[in-house]
């Protein structure tokens, strides 16, 4: 919202400076984005009078004008086309400073020397969203004549200062000059001046004008109306002009110029039918028929609904209540008889009609944020007197007024000791009555407590919170004074599996790992590119209703698609080794389509491509378990999964219980993400490692008794594993196994085809007593006997 | 005899000079000393000497053995020193060269950030907890008393799944469901996703995060929350920095305040970044909780108030970081968060 000060001045007395002012208003709620200048530094701009105008001898496309600057006669350079003797314009003189900081001096073009520059709206500062379509490719034309040499800036009403706000949905009220200038009052306790609107002519009746307006809806609060004759559409003079492009409003025709100025003054939208475009000359207000159809001002035709509010003229639909006209009854240079609008309607009407066009207009942008309906009638008499004060018009007699409006006076209740406790401040009664009452709540002390009258514009004020709200916003929260927390000790802490995460963080960042944070929805394309099937768990996802765009429209179900395309974008950077984790979310329907909310599970999930390889994301893994105080790993092969290599791929056990997989990423997989390097990654379940997390250390005493180490070497078929030799190995163990480190695979000469040999050196020790040799032989001969039971092991010599 | 010694003694002195390593000095002192060393060879011959003599001679034999034990040992030592010296010298390596074998991890600085947020309050006794990012309308919306026709429910606004589940636009739905669970008093932080309808630019982006924290309590007011929300902002970012609470809008809360506080880069001077203000906009939002939020979550408003705040991490994060392009923080090129 654009508050152009001169605007707000009309209606209270400004005596401070826009800074103060703005601050003023930001610390009661009225939030200030900025403070504009509008003249921008423009300096030496005069009013001058074109005397004579001629083509330039040297150029085609150059006019050389004589410029009367009223004490003298400068000559001037210009390829303006729009331009004729007797034009006013206004000029740059030498020595001049334009919007933006550019300087003018005389200037030689093809032999002849101009002095100064005319110049076009967009050169003293004007956007071009608010210049007039007429005047936008060429110099300015002042509508009338001014004092030659006077400071034209004073008559653009470039001199003015602009203060942008933000204006909460709760406060439709202050989308108004006139709302503005009542919370600017409030604010500083200053005076209110309340518009002043008379009419000085009316002639004829409007009933010989129209055949009256029928109401047909109750989505129709009010429907206030009159009638103007004698039209004369044309521009607008440049004070009403100026006025509307210092607010953000482009200037069209004077009629829909005024009906702009009181939408911005008031805050009511105005609509000004062509009355004679009217069939019947009546106009009905109704809930659209099912299949009935209009074509809008801006020349789309909308099929209609019959939660749609539309005013109908005796044979069909002429405008969409409350969010666009029809092209039909639209004001054009022909029309000369208008009749204003000024309606109240319901909000969630319009709200829903405005959405189903996608139509977001000036006006339905603010009817579906509720207006005062008290507004209709001050806002067209405000329109008719304003149409007779620019000599667009005369204001026909009477008005029809079709009023549903119910809306009783709300008494509300604020008890003070409430208002004093929420806001802890002690504010004396008298002082929160002041405040109401600079706000027009009508408020008056009843047995110690607050009775406030809600003003009809403030819709938002519900109940005693609301009040307390306005009490303490024009006391000013920023003179609070603050007060510490009182009360128990509290204990602050993380939820259990949050401390989990943090632990296994610590691993990761140790290990070298870079955590990433990667979007929740994805790509539906990422489950092709993964080489998942049809039938693929991870294939069942949630799918957005409203995505972004396709690249952002299901739920994932698996974090290793992010994972991928950020190892490619890095890859595809030249960076040759990258370490990532990411713990985040997987999002599990219980059913489709969706009925409930979807199961929200933790995924730690690993990618890594340079010099690592398996081995090194396995041992990652195991330092997280190992964190965790999971034990009984095992890792067996996976050779199934479509998206992982099948000879290089582990899913990982603790005990019977899976936990997830890892390994080196199919190779068909990386040509889809177009990654050149071997991926290794993984897909951690991470609600599991928190459910067997046992992270609780115990100290264990120092062993007191020494080990013995013996050394064992196997040859066994290639398809054993180790893993397997080591459970066997452990079983037989007598619990005394302390460590199995594994030193060689020999294949070669020496062993068979197909067989290779393996050698552990083996750690045993008691923490009861020394080993004896008799113990050791007997393990080592069990061990043995069950390496070649279980393994067709020969033991190597 | 005496003459003799007394050149062995100077002959002795005057070799040592010339000991350059261990072994010279070993067989020097052998030549000397030794068993069968000319010192000793003197002393054997002692039985010889008359036995006036005989004690002279011997003390003087003692004297020049001993001074040149001496000299042997500190000879000795010196050798030892510049032996050392000579292998550290040798020893000496580049310490220039950098050989790049350790790695360390690095924190996404988001999350981080996150985390250290969480733990300024847990250290004022807030508990944290979580919540879903898909919701219901009826957490993320009704139960936060948000108005039907608020601009925040439009689906160009907020991504919906079906008419009553959504992808949560805030993390204040935490609010209602830790209410629900542990009553009153209660104090909670909770940060996470959150998600809104925009477009991804440098400075929007669909996916953002929230902090949130609630507290609840008997005679909880607007002072205590301006006081909580002081002490944040200076464990934050500074003793020195300032905030100001402008009244605002949310449904959730009455009254309502959007807070600013300090511009981080001028410390308040006014610079481009801050508009000249001085001033770090819009980085919290808080309010005394709507007593019809209260009662929605079964908790007595009449006995019991409450203030709740809620702020970007986002934006947070950037500020802290000095990043302009939000798009940064979920690009996880290694070049940017090895930066952290």
């Amino acid at each position: 919202m654009l508050l152009p000060l001169k605007w707000l001045g009309k209606y209270v007395n400004i005596e401070i400076s826009p800074k103060e002012l703005a601050d003023g208003l930001t610390y009661s709620g009225s939030h200030v984005e900025s403070i504009t200048r509008l003249d921008k530094g423009i300096e030496n701009v005069v009013v001058g009078r074109i005397n004579e105008i001629e083509r330039h001898p040297n150029a085609d496309k150059l006019f050389v004008c004589k410029v009367d600057l009223g004490d003298k006669l400068e000559t001037i350079v210009t390829g303006a086309t729009n331009l004729k003797k007797g034009d006013y314009v206004p000029v740059a003189i030498n020595g001049a400073v334009l919007a933006g900081g550019v300087s003018i001096g005389s200037t030689v073009f093809r032999g002849i020397e101009s002095n100064g520059m005319l110049c076009s709206l967009q050169e003293l500062g004007y956007p071009d969203n608010v210049i007039p379509k007429e005047v936008r490719d060429g110099i300015f034309v002042f509508d009338k004549e001014y004092p030659l040499g006077a400071d034209a800036i004073e008559y653009l009403q470039l001199d003015e200062d602009v203060i942008e706000f933000e204006i909460t949905p709760n406060r439709p009220d202050c989308l108004s000059i006139y709302g503005m200038a009542r919370e600017t009052a409030a604010t500083f306790g200053w005076e209110l001046e309340y518009p002043r609107i008379s009419i000085k002519h009316e002639a004829d009746d409007i009933n010989d004008y129209t055949q009256g307006i029928f109401v047909e809806t109750l989505n129709c609060k009010r429907y206030y109306s009159r009638v103007v004759k004698d039209v004369k559409i044309g521009p607008s003079p440049l004070w009403l002009q100026t006025t509307l492009m210092n607010a953000g409003v482009r200037p069209i025709s004077n009629i829909v110029d005024v009906t702009n100025f009181v939408m911005i003054e008031l805050g009511e939208p105005l609509h000004a039918f062509d009355l004679d475009m009217l069939q019947g000359r009546k106009i009905i207000v109704r809930q659209a028929k099912s299949g009935e159809s209009l074509t809008t001002l801006d020349g789309t035709e909308r099929t209609l609904g019959e939660d749609d509010i539309i005013i109908a003229d005796a044979s069909m639909p002429i405008g969409i209540a409350g969010v666009m006209g029809g092209l039909d009854s639209e004001i054009t240079q022909g029309t000369t008889t208008v009749l204003l609008e000024g309606a109240n309607f319901s909000s969630r009407h319009i709200r829903m009609t405005s959405k189903k066009f996608g139509l977001r207009t000036e006006a339905s942008s603010r009817f579906e944020k509720g207006i005062d309906p008290n507004l209709c009638k001050m806002a067209v008499e405000r329109a008719c007197q304003l149409i007779e004060e620019i000599g667009a018009g005369t204001v026909v007699k009477g008005e029809i007024d079709v009023n549903q409006s119910t809306s009783a006076s709300r008494v509300l209740t604020l008890r003070p000791d409430r208002a004093r406790l929420l806001i802890g401040t002690d504010i004396a009664d008298e002082e929160m009555i002041g405040y109401l009452t600079r706000l027009e709540f009508k408020a008056l002390l009843e047995n110690g407590l607050i009775k406030a009258e809600v003003p009809s514009f403030r819709d938002d004020v519900e109940g005693e919170a609301d009040l307390i709200e306005e009490v303490g916003r024009i006391y000013g929260f920023h003179r609070v004074e603050s007060k510490p927390l009182v009360g128990g000790l509290t204990r602050g802490e993380r939820p259990y599996n949050k401390q989990m995460e943090l632990k296994v963080k610590n691993v990761m960042q140790g290990l070298g790992y870079n955590e990433v944070m990667t979007y929740s929805f994805i790509s539906p394309k990422a489950y092709d590119k993964l080489n998942l099937p049809e039938d693929a768990p991870e294939r069942k996802y949630i799918r957005l209703m409203n995505p972004l765009g396709e690249d952002y429209s299901t739920m994932r179900t698996t974090l290793l698609s992010n994972m991928m395309e950020l190892l490619y974008r890095n890859e595809k950077r030249g960076i040759d080794e990258v370490l990532a984790y990411e713990i985040g979310s997987v999002f599990i329907p219980g059913s489709l389509p969706v009925t409930d909310l979807p199961d929200e599970k933790q995924v730690l999930s690993i990618g890594v491509y340079g010099s690592k390889d398996f081995y090194f994301v396995k041992e990652s893994l195991q330092m997280v378990f190992g964190r965790m105080g999971i034990r009984n790993l095992r890792f067996k092969p996976l050779s199934s999964h479509p998206s992982f290599h099948p000879g290089r791929t582990a899913e990982v056990y603790s005990g019977d219980e899976s936990m997830g997989y890892f390994g080196e990423i199919h190779p068909d997989v990386l040509e889809n993400y177009d990654i050149k390097n071997k991926v290794y990654a993984g897909v951690i379940d991470f609600d599991q490692i928190i459910r067997l997390a046992n992270p609780e250390v115990k100290y264990k005493p120092l062993p007191k008794y020494p080990a013995v180490t013996r050394d064992i070497a196997v040859v066994v078929d290639e398809s054993v594993l180790v893993g397997e030799l080591e459970e066997t190995i452990i079983e037989n163990g007598e619990g005394l196994v302390e460590a199995i480190s594994l030193f060689d695979i020999y294949r070669g000469n020496q062993v068979q085809d197909n067989k290779k040999s393996v050698a552990f050196s083996i750690v045993y020790r008691s923490y009861e007593g020394t080993l004896t040799e008799d113990i050791i032989s007997r393990i080592q001969r069990n061990t043995i006997t069950g390496l070649e039971n279980k393994h067709n092991a020969k033991l190597r010599s | 005899m005496k003459d003799r010694l007394e050149e062995l003694r100077d002959s002795a002195l005057k070799e040592l000079q010339n000991v350059v390593d261990m072994a010279d000095l070993e067989s020097l002192r052998v030549k000397f000393l030794g068993k069968k060393g000319e010192i000793t060879s003197i002393l054997r011959d002692m039985g010889k000497l008359s036995a006036e003599m005989r004690p002279v001679i011997g003390q003087m034999a003692n004297e020049v053995r001993s001074e040149i034990e001496d000299k042997i040992s500190e000879a000795k030592e010196l050798l030892k020193e510049k032996m050392k010296e000579a292998k550290l010298a040798t020893e000496t390596i580049d310490v220039t060269v950098s050989t790049e074998k350790l790695v360390r991890g690095h924190r996404h600085p988001l999350i981080a950030t996150a985390e250290e947020l969480e733990d300024l309050f847990i250290s004022m006794g807030f508990k944290v907890v979580t919540g879903p990012e898909v919701e219901t309308v009826e957490n993320n919306f009704d139960a936060l008393n948000t108005p039907d026709n608020h601009p925040s429910r439009d689906m160009s606004d907020t991504f919906y799944i079906n008419d009553h589940i959504l992808l949560r636009t805030q993390t204040s739905p935490v609010q209602i469901r830790a209410m629900k669970k542990y009553g009153a008093p209660l104090r909670m932080v909770s940060a996470g996703r959150t998600f809104r309808f925009d477009n991804v630019d440098d400075t929007h982006s669909p996916m953002f995060h929230q902090l949130e924290g609630l507290v609840v309590d008997e005679n909880i007011s607007l002072a205590n929350l301006i006081h909580t929300l002081d002490i944040f902002v200076k464990e934050l970012f500074g003793d020195d920095m300032k905030t100001r609470f402008r009244p605002h809008y949310f449904p959730f809360t009455e009254p309502s305040a959007e807070v600013d506080v300090t511009c981080i880069k001028c410390r308040g001077e006014g610079c481009p970044s801050c508009n000249f203000t001085g001033w770090s906009m819009e980085l919290l939002g808080c309010g005394m909780v709507h007593p019809k939020v209260l009662e929605t979550c079964g908790i007595d408003s009449e006995k019991y108030t409450g203030f709740a705040f809620g702020m970007g991490i986002d934006r947070i994060t950037m500020v802290k970081y000095g990043i302009n392009d939000i798009r940064m923080l979920f690009d996880n090129d290694k070049r940017f968060l090895d930066q952290f």
